[in-house]
């Protein structure tokens, strides 16, 4: 009994250990100036430095990166989500013509790799003149995440009885009443898992986001990759940069630390 | 839950339906268009029929490529399936260290690809970063930007250290839904910790590892940002998956046939066999 005690703590806290790692190298380079980076091999800053930091906060073609990113994930998880609930709705609720052929397509293009759609895309929003925006990348974007959340809302909603429903219906409520007033605040919790998900899939994706914009809608994640190989030795800057992209993540994990679980089981269990 | 025939709840379904279809099936027509025909610039182009998959079904830089993702998938879930597990089994069940190691081990899926393939790739460098000079200095000769094994050994260990927490979190998830009295039982029962593992965690896990199973499958076949990140496909072709190779015939070369033809042969192929898979693992579950 007691070595299993042992490994109850020794097992997860050697694999959060070895996940602390890489970061924590990361968040070390990111304090150091590029001489010591390049000079020698130290386990913490020496000649601990904020001027990375201060060159990202200062200069518009960085921090102005982290503006882009944040506002076509927002958007994206504002628009996936809010067509994602009416569409779990009925998924969970009804059924209709050509239902579970729909649910199957929607969840096929998750299957997509990304590659496959970059040169299209390019095309597709160059035609209707979105190129370079936020919204191209938004819309991009719920490709893989709109499937996602109707996947996962439609998992919530149907742990939810439908007798709630009709009495409702019953109590007098018309039907967007019904829906705004007593059947969002019963699934919140999975409507914040949805949210969760369609950040973190927007927020960490690269190629298409990448690939839809050139100057105004840069996000940070492109404007790392070309510090990058355009001067490979501001590894400080390159490290102080991927820090901060990391801030916004643990934020909203956060938030759902409580629905995680189950969030990531899409609310199946 | 007996649900009810309405038709009009296509109604509640359009707006989902009108945005995947503009960014679903125009770049699929697209991509399908393109490879059926051949061009030679000037916007011109001809029919092409068949060749460019006959071409793509036959080259040995595809066979190669499609060699490299079928056995880095395969390593991935291996190694992460069986450790997520393992891990999410010691983890605690109830008290406020839950909530810490949730929110730690959930801190990789949240960080934007190619930061992940940067951090790695200083965390690996031979002479500055941690891993490559530690195992330096204790006597392996490693260098992941030269020699493929190695390169492949540092992949791997990034993929690990990216998306186990994924599957520690499914499983997490599916073992805290078994209540205390099966527990019970098996403790009347005398069952060992083997007996519990195999009679009653294992069956109720199988849908949420199937969950796992099947998006760490579809999302490690259409890896791109951390390994183009990390080496860039190198040394040589040692590390060129299915996605790095496409993007570098279609954005690369521009060789809009041959890339349409293999982008609908990798699309087709990730379908096929996630249907393969998940037709197979929930045919044991109603047995």
């Amino acid at each position: 009994m007691n070595a299993k005690k042992t490994a109850g703590w020794l097992v997860p806290s050697l694999y959060i250990l070895f996940l602390m790692l890489p970061i924590y190298w990361l968040i070390n380079m990111s304090f150091k100036t590029t001489n010591e980076i390049l000079g020698s091999f130290t386990l913490y800053p020496q000649e601990f430095t904020l001027d990375n930091y201060i060159t990202i906060f200062t200069d518009p073609t960085w921090y102005m990166g982290y503006v882009n990113s944040i506002a076509y994930v927002t958007l994206n998880t504002a628009i996936s989500v809010a067509v994602a609930l009416p569409a779990a709705y009925a998924f969970s609720r009804y059924r209709f013509i050509g239902d579970k052929h729909l649910f199957f397509w929607l969840l096929t293009n998750r299957m997509a790799p990304p590659a496959v759609f970059a040169l299209p895309f390019f095309q597709l929003y160059s035609a209707v003149g979105l190129f370079d925006t936020h919204i191209a990348v938004a819309l991009a974007h719920t490709l893989f995440n709109i499937p996602l959340a109707v996947w996962i809302l439609e998992g919530f909603m149907s742990g939810v009885p439908r007798e709630l429903d009709e009495t409702a219906y019953v109590d007098g409520h018309s039907f967007w009443s019904f829906f705004g007033k007593i059947f969002i605040p019963t699934i919140a919790a999975g409507i914040g898992v949805a949210c969760f998900f369609c950040f973190m899939f927007s927020w960490v994706e690269l190629l298409l986001a990448k690939t839809l914009t050139a100057v105004e809608a840069k996000p940070i994640a492109a404007t790392m990759t070309k510090t990058a190989s355009s001067s490979g030795y501001e590894l400080g800057l390159l490290a102080a940069a991927g820090t901060l992209t990391i801030i916004p993540g643990a934020f909203v994990i956060y938030f759902v630390r409580n629905y995680i679980a189950k969030g990531f089981a899409l609310g199946r269990v | 839950m007996n649900k009810l025939q309405n038709n009009k709840a296509w109604l509640f379904v359009l707006p989902v339906f009108a945005l995947v279809a503009f960014n679903a099936i125009i770049p699929l027509m697209t991509v399908v268009n393109y490879s059926v025909q051949e061009t030679f610039g000037n916007n011109e182009f001809f029919w092409a029929g068949v060749i460019w998959f006959q071409d793509i079904l036959q080259s040995e830089r595809f066979h190669a490529s499609l060699g490299r993702q079928a056995i880095f998938t395969a390593s991935i879930l291996a190694i992460e399936m069986p450790l997520g597990v393992a891990i999410a089994l010691t983890m605690p069940r109830k008290g406020p260290w839950v909530s810490v190691c949730l929110v730690l081990m959930a801190l990789p899926l949240l960080i934007p690809w190619n930061v992940v393939g940067a951090m790695w790739n200083i965390f690996a460098l031979p002479d500055i970063g941690f891993l490559g000079h530690m195992l330096n200095a204790i006597g392996f000769d490693f260098n992941f930007t030269r020699q493929p094994g190695d390169a492949w050994f540092t992949l791997i260990l990034m993929d690990v250290w990216h998306w186990t927490s994924l599957v520690v979190l499914l499983a997490y998830a599916g073992l805290s839904s078994i209540p205390d009295a099966y527990y019970q039982a098996a403790k009347i029962d005398g069952a060992g910790s083997w007996a519990i593992f195999r009679y009653i965690q294992l069956p109720k896990l199988s849908r949420v590892l199937t969950i796992a199973f099947l998006l760490r499958f579809m999302d490690s076949f259409m890896i791109y940002t951390e390994p183009f990140v990390l080496t860039g496909g190198g040394p040589g072709n040692s590390t060129t998956l299915l996605s790095i190779d496409l993007v570098k015939i279609a954005l690369g070369q521009f060789d809009l046939g041959p890339a349409a033809a293999m982008s609908l042969i990798y699309f087709l192929i990730i379908l096929l066999l996630s249907w393969v898979f998940y037709t197979v693992m929930t045919r044991n579950e109603e047995q």
